[in-house]
């Protein structure tokens, strides 16, 4: 009795939600869940092939190169990338601030810094590769190896594979948010937004790039701090 | 991405708004031609139709394949001029090759595990019920699950093509383990073969997470008024749960072959260590076989489920609406389903018993494989339960959901055999692996599909499928694959062990004695395969001249689907979507036969003191 009468104060039908989120998110948030565990799987065989390996590379010794700089800087310049990544994180939150209070232009520039942050983060993460590439340490090869009269020898294999497979998957994600926040922001540009009356679309690749944020806080220390 | 969402959305309630107008939804329908209305269609039940179609093609390739090779272990002494008409040099002189022998094997696998029993069981069945069960328009997007079949498609497409390559499609099992799927020198399937097979079904994950993620939030958020979750017919908790596991596991699976593609291809070392090839040692260092397994298994295992709970769900709904009976404890079985679903994630490494993992975390995983006995085991009880003193209709679907459990029964035993790795160290590379998981998950999920096809035909097509036929099928099927796979059991038993393609040395000659056996074996198969064949005439011969239905609901059942009309046009109901009363399984009630879940809930049902058969 009491469930009939419960039910009919419920008031939807059909189309409308009953967890009062649109299903857009709702799928946002699935596949952002299966994408954690594509990253997990590849960061957990990342650590058991690490952990049973011999010797690994020191970070700050592979990692302490910066563009312009002729001297020795262990991790500044992840850190700066870092930093970028996590900047656009926060224009992207005021983008979708802003896009909760229909203010078209401002939605426009903080969505514009967010995609000019992903470019600069993935220009930074071009530089890295080539200069690590370019030092002989590739997919298949590592230049960090044990120190032998003063020099490398070559190292595990795996440290190279398993950095340019997953920060390489992560590039692309940041590559496709980027391709993602372009198409978005053209469309709040048209007013197209304006017209559907919200701004959640905003909001749905703003879930995307903080998820793509988040998975980068985990690559960062996987591979630059432990 | 989901600006097309919005599209689906505006487009949906343009079609509601064509079907209020227009009694029979057919007339005006927005000017579709045949192209947007039978190939790249937004439609559910179209999607359906083309994951079922699609799905049955394979399933013939697939136990082809299977015959083939029964004829080599069955007569391995006999020429069948035959095959080398059809397979050339790779069957010269009408015997097949090791090669195409292991490339059939591991084709078979493949194709009948995810192209059939995930596409096209999962596929068919969450497209055409999930809308039309729970009273929605269609797919909360129906254009990503439009995507998701033509992923589906090219995944088949190339697929396909590695079946005619010049080197043969892949041979390293269905579980494509390296390091012979790794290293392009193991074998000729190991060649060009081994990297389609590998990217094809990359894009099969992409299918099914696309499927996957539409079916979730269809379920949890385009419900009908009144249709609480614990009013949801099992079939639909059932497709929910395989749709969980699917967006959990398969990004896992696709991971593993990323870094398989790699090794392959780029000179990195994952899964690689320490091989020699004819005396040279490669360069390989580092990497480990046993890594890939746990990220193949983390997918395989689940993937079990999302063969079988389609079938528990046609199953459970099957068995109530053709015994006349409300399912027995619905509630336990939701409860069983979840605990199935979460346990599964938690026994993937009982594949791995003998892979030389560590025996301490085996133990772990010997007591979560038994737990998944105890929901098994309230699922079968619960069926029984609610065929007990029922008003069995024996129809051909209602067998088939009966010959489910039996194979369930059956094949599940021996799960708690295999479970325990001290048994399995012995069982594991033997002909009783292939009797277990055949019964229990080939079979019985094969069952659940036929069950539905036979049930849904009539709302599907409008017309019904033939009877006699119907029953020809079920009864050479079932006892049919008894007759197969339970011989296999003693075989395994005695050590005969799986994957050989003959047993003529003479260290193998304790297993002469089942040559028999074998023979009867491959005989059986290729009079299943026949009766199949007869399945699909009966199928696509009722497409176009099998009996009409005249009535719209015929099994009297009391789910939504049954409240379209006999034609379901785009939107599916051509006024209002109708609002849910109660649960689906108020049969028999009061001494009603059937009361639809669109029925209110009558003052005198409330007077009798029953519960209104909603558990909370």
């Amino acid at each position: 009795m009491s469930t009939i009468a419960s039910t009919q104060k419920v008031n939807w039908k059909g189309g409308v939600s009953p967890y009062n989120v649109s299903y857009g998110k709702l799928m946002m948030w699935f596949f952002l869940m299966s994408d954690a565990f594509t990253f997990g799987a590849f960061l957990i065989s990342y650590g058991t092939t690490r952990l049973s390996a011999s010797y690994w590379p020191d970070p700050n010794e592979v990692f302490d190169k910066a563009p312009f700089i002729n001297a020795k800087l262990p991790l500044v310049f992840v850190s700066l990338m870092t930093f970028i990544l996590i900047m656009s994180s926060v224009t992207m939150v005021l983008a979708v601030h802003a896009g909760h209070l229909r203010r078209r232009k401002e939605v426009a520039k903080w969505l514009s810094l967010t995609i000019l942050g992903g470019i600069l983060f993935l220009s930074c993460q071009a530089y890295e590769w080539t200069h690590l590439i370019e030092g002989g340490t590739t997919i298949s090869h590592n230049m960090f190896g044990p120190i032998v009269d003063g020099h490398h020898t070559p190292g595990p294999a795996a440290f190279g594979a398993f950095f340019f497979t997953i920060t390489g998957f992560h590039g692309g994600h940041v590559f496709s948010g980027v391709v993602i926040n372009t198409i978005v922001l053209i469309n709040v540009l048209k007013g197209t937004y304006d017209r559907r009356g919200h701004y959640e679309m905003v909001e749905k690749v703003g879930l995307y790039w903080h998820f793509v944020d988040l998975v980068w806080v985990f690559v960062f220390t996987c591979f630059y701090l432990l | 991405m989901s600006s097309e969402v919005y599209t689906g959305q505006a487009q949906r309630a343009a079609v509601a708004a064509v079907a209020v107008h227009d009694g029979d939804g057919h007339a005006h329908h927005h000017h579709q031609s045949f192209i947007t209305k039978y190939i790249f269609s937004q439609d559910h039940k179209v999607i359906s139709k083309q994951f079922l179609i699609t799905g049955m093609i394979w399933a013939i390739i697939g136990g082809f394949f299977s015959v083939i090779f029964r004829l080599q272990l069955g007569f391995p002494d006999k020429s069948f001029p035959f095959l080398e008409t059809i397979f050339g040099h790779w069957a010269a002189g009408g015997h097949i090759s090791p090669e195409l022998y292991y490339q059939l094997v591991t084709m078979h696998g493949t194709i009948m595990i995810f192209f059939v029993l995930t596409a096209g069981l999962s596929g068919t069945f969450s497209n055409f019920l999930i809308p039309l069960q729970l009273g929605a328009r269609d797919m909360a997007s129906p254009f990503l699950n439009m995507l998701s079949y033509w992923f589906f498609f090219a995944a088949s497409i190339i697929m396909l093509i590695s079946l005619f390559l010049k080197t043969g499609p892949s041979e390293a099992g269905w579980t494509a383990y390296p390091p012979l799927s790794a290293l392009h020198e193991a074998s000729e399937g190991s060649k060009t073969g081994m990297d389609l097979w590998l990217i094809s079904m990359a894009v099969f994950v992409v299918s099914q997470l696309l499927a996957g993620l539409n079916y979730i939030s269809t379920i949890l958020n385009m419900r009908t008024k009144g249709m609480s979750m614990t009013r949801m017919p099992l079939t639909i908790w059932a497709l929910f749960f395989t749709a969980v596991l699917g967006v959990l596991s398969f990004p896992v699976l696709l991971s593993g072959f990323i870094l398989l593609l790699f090794d392959r291809n780029l000179g990195t070392s994952f899964y690689l260590s320490d091989i020699y090839i004819a005396g040279h040692a490669l360069p390989n260092q580092g990497g480990s076989p046993i890594l890939y397994e746990h990220l193949f298994w983390f997918l395989g295992h689940p993937e079990v489920y999302i063969v079988m709970l389609p079938g528990m769900g046609i199953t459970s709904e099957l068995l109530a609406t053709h015994s006349r009976k409300p399912i027995f404890g619905y509630l336990a079985m939701v409860g069983s389903l979840f605990a199935i679903a979460s346990l599964s994630f938690l026994v993937w490494a009982h594949h791995m018993f003998v892979s030389g993992m560590n025996p301490f975390l085996g133990a772990f995983f010997v007591l979560f494989t038994l737990l998944i006995a105890v929901p098994s085991s309230v699922k079968v009880f619960n069926w029984l339960a609610t065929l007990w003193k029922g008003n069995i209709q024996y129809t051909v679907p209602a067998l088939f959901a009966i010959g489910f459990v039996s194979l369930f029964i059956s094949g599940g035993l021996t799960g708690i055999w295999l479970g325990n790795s001290a048994l399995d160290l012995h069982l594991h590379d033997t002909y009783f692996v292939i009797a277990h998981f055949h019964l229990v998950m080939g079979i019985a999920a094969f069952f659940g599909m036929f069950a539905g096809v036979y049930h849904w035909f009539p709302k599907m097509f409008g017309r019904f499928m033939n009877n006699t036929l119907g029953y020809i099928h079920f009864w050479v099927t079932f006892i049919g694959a008894y007759l197969m796979f339970w011989p296999m059991h003693y075989e395994g038993l005695a050590g005969m062990p799986r994957r050989y393609y003959e047993y003529s040395a003479d260290a193998l000659a304790i297993y002469h004695r089942f040559q028999g056996l074998n023979e009867f074996i491959s005989v059986v198969a290729i009079i299943v395969f026949a009766v199949q064949l007869m399945f699909v005439f009966n199928f696509f011969y009722s497409i176009f001249k099998g009996r009409p239905v005249k009535d719209p609901n015929p099994w009297k059942a009391n789910t939504l689907e049954w409240t379209t009309p006999i034609h379901v046009g785009h939107g599916n109901w051509p006024g209002e979507i109708p609002e849910v009363h109660r649960w689906a399984y108020d049969y028999s009630k009061n001494g009603i036969d059937f009361i639809p879940q669109t029925v209110p809930v009558s003052p005198a049902e409330e007077e009798v003191g029953e519960t209104v058969k909603t558990p909370q």
